[in-house]
Order: C-alpha cells, then sequence, then structure tokens
C-alpha cells in the first residue's frame, strides 16, 4: 500500500542493526546490502547476498532457517525482489519455520536500475494502490505480520516483531534512494561463504 | 522406472536430508516414500528456481540437499543456478525428470527432447542419463563422486 510517511532506509536498517542478536543470521540484498555494508563492521553471520539471482533471498533464508532451526534467520528484501519470487511466502510457510523472519522493504520501485516503478507499485494502477504486501502474506498464511511507515514505531516495536513465533513477515515503507545503485561486492563469494558456514558452525 | 522406496532407501544411504521438489508424474510418485523417511525431510516448494536457491540455503546451513524436478523446471531455472552453483560455487546435486525421452507419443515433437542436455552443457551440469531401471546405482555413483569432488553434479531419469 502507499504510505502517506515513509522511513528512510538507512534509518531503517540502523535499528535492526542496533536490536540484532549476535546469534541471528541477518541476509541482506541489493539496495539494503548497499546500505548495511555502511553501518559498521561486518558481523560474522550476515550473509550479503551479492551477487544475488533475482528475488531469491527468501528462497535462501528458508533453506538456512530449515538447516539451522536454533538460530533466528532475518531476510531484508526489496518489493521489486519480492514480487520476483512471491511463491517463495507460500513456500516459507509450508516449510513451517518459526525462525525464519521476511522484511520487504517496500519503496515501490527498482532503484538500483534508476527508479523504474515495479508493477506492484501504485503509480499507474487505475486505482493508485499499490500491492499490499502483507495482505498478501496473511493470504499465504502468515499469521505473524507487521507494517511499519515510521521510523519511530518500527524502533519501538522492531524487537517485539523479531521475536513474534514465526515465521514473520514485516513490510516496511521506506523512501527510495535518489542514486541508489547496485551494491558492490565485499569480496570473493566462495571465501565468504566458508566463512559464514564457520561462523554458523560455532 | 524406480520405485519411491527405491529412492527413499538410495537418498538415506547416501546422506541427503532435505529434498526439495516441484513434481512431474514420475518423480512425484515417488513424493509419499520421501516423505515416510526418518531422515530426509521433503520440501515443496512453487517454482523450480525457488528450490536451487533453497537448496543453496540448506547447504550453507550445513544441510545436504538435493533437488528433485523436471526439466521444464530446469529452463525456468536459469538465474537461481547460475547465482547458487557459479556465483556462490554451492555443489547442489539434483535428480531431473527428462520428459518425452522414453515417451514420445504423449507429446510428438515435445521441444524437451531438443534443450534438456544443451542447457545442462551450458549451465557446466555433470550429468549421467538413466534410461533403464537397472541403473539406480548410476545415481548413488554419481551423487558420492560429485560430493566428493565438491561439484554440482545431475541425474536425468528418461520418462
Amino acid at each position: 500500500m502507499p504510505a502517506a510517511s515513509r522511513i528512510q532506509l538507512v534509518s531503517a536498517l540502523e535499528t535492526l542493526w542496533r536490536i540484532r542478536r549476535d546469534d541471528e543470521v541477518v541476509i541482506t540484498t541489493m539496495g539494503s546490502a548497499r546500505e548495511w555494508m555502511t553501518l559498521g563492521e561486518p558481523h560474522a553471520l550476515d550473509l550479503i547476498l551479492v551477487p544475488s539471482a533475482m528475488g531469491h533471498g527468501t528462497s535462501i533464508g528458508l533453506g538456512l532457517a530449515l538447516a539451522q532451526p536454533g538460530k533466528r534467520v532475518i531476510v531484508c528484501s526489496g518489493d521489486g525482489s519480492l514480487l520476483m519470487n512471491l511463491g517463495s511466502l507460500a513456500s516459507i510457510v509450508a516449510a513451517n519455520v518459526p525462525n525464519l523472519v521476511v522484511i520487504v522493504f517496500d519503496n515501490g520501485v527498482y532503484e538500483v536500475t534508476g527508479q523504474q516503478p515495479t508493477a506492484g507499485a501504485g503509480v499507474g494502477r487505475p486505482d493508485g494502490r499499490g500491492a499490499d504486501f502483507c495482505g498478501i502474506a496473511r493470504a499465504c498464511g502468515f499469521e505473524s505480520v507487521h507494517d511499519f511507515s515510521d521510523a519511530t514505531s518500527w524502533a519501538n516495536s522492531a524487537r517485539a516483531a523479531l521475536d513474534a513465533k514465526g515465521p514473520t513477515f514485516v513490510a516496511l515503507n521506506v523512501e527510495p534512494v535518489v542514486g541508489g545503485t547496485a551494491p558492490h561486492s565485499p569480496g570473493p563469494t566462495a571465501a565468504r561463504a566458508e566463512r559464514f558456514m564457520a561462523a554458523l558452525r560455532r | 522406472m524406480f520405485s519411491g522406496d527405491q529412492i527413499a532407501s538410495l537418498l538415506s544411504e547416501v546422506g541427503v536430508t532435505h529434498v526439495i521438489t516441484v513434481p512431474d508424474s514420475t518423480i512425484g510418485r515417488w513424493e509419499p516414500a520421501i516423505e515416510r523417511s526418518d531422515r530426509i525431510r521433503l520440501v515443496r516448494v512453487c517454482r523450480e528456481g525457488e528450490a536451487w536457491q533453497v537448496a543453496a540455503g540448506l547447504y550453507l546451513g550445513g544441510a545436504t540437499p538435493l533437488v528433485m524436478i523436471q526439466c521444464t523446471g530446469l529452463f525456468e531455472s536459469g538465474d537461481a543456478i547460475r547465482n547458487a552453483l557459479h556465483d556462490w560455487k554451492v555443489p547442489v546435486f539434483s535428480i531431473v525428470g527428462y520428459r518425452s525421452y522414453l515417451d514420445q507419443a504423449k507429446l510428438p515433437g515435445d521441444t524437451c527432447l531438443i534443450f534438456t542436455e544443451p542447457i545442462l552443457d551450458a549451465w557446466k551440469i555433470d550429468y549421467r542419463l538413466i534410461t533403464s531401471p537397472s541403473e539406480l546405482h548410476v545415481i548413488r555413483d554419481h551423487f558420492l563422486s560429485s560430493r566428493a569432488a565438491g561439484k554440482a553434479g545431475a541425474v536425468l531419469i528418461a520418462e
């Protein structure tokens, strides 16, 4: 849904960075990965999905949540990415993974390609209303569903939302980042994968 | 070609922990036996591209996943395969149903016969073609050799 107020992407991520527990996996993609990498030293359980496959952060997260039932897995997806893999929401519910949290940063555009509206954005639609991601998540079977459009509400409620029995879906209405480009890879993927797997084994 | 019990037993024996699948009329019949297995969890996804990425997440998390799909799903999986197998070097093994290889009467001129093997070659997936019930051991052998080499592999099950 288009929101009257929106959160700055970096502000939304700063909240997640601040409340994230040491044993929680955080997966970031596209714009969230770009901004996440500016917040500080990477955590051993960060999985910066750069490069990624189109829209598959939620699927990688599902696999990790299944393999690591004792760890909470938090997936940061864009709305454009989620639209490419909406079926993954049904797959997540079918897999019954209480430790998985999907956060969609909904800015209504494909930010890194020049801010073209997504097919889910209200722009150009007859009624001007964007896709209702929380409604889609509920219809797929998510019971823990949260929607935030201002930074204070998100900051105050984020930990409780993450701690709810999942799978959990959180929609954050965020402002597009003007000039936001595709993220740079933080290093060779194979080496990063090995470090990440080693951190999970510790 | 094979029964579900044969496949479930074999996958259990080689240590597969999760089978991620979208069914077809051949491999889909194996699902009940796989679900009965104590050692394997069946994970149903909506589209085949998801399967490769769920498998990648499982592998990164320390599990031993296997993707089980039809060749039509292989065609739609391109970007997910490219990223999981080649960007991230995740050695996912797969069982792929090869539509119309044995039965060409149902869908005469099925283009699956034209594209399946070239697509596997294009994605640099080392595969074995299984055309008879006597070749069950090929799945085991290729799975184990792929795992030992740390590489992706596939078996094509002629349908």
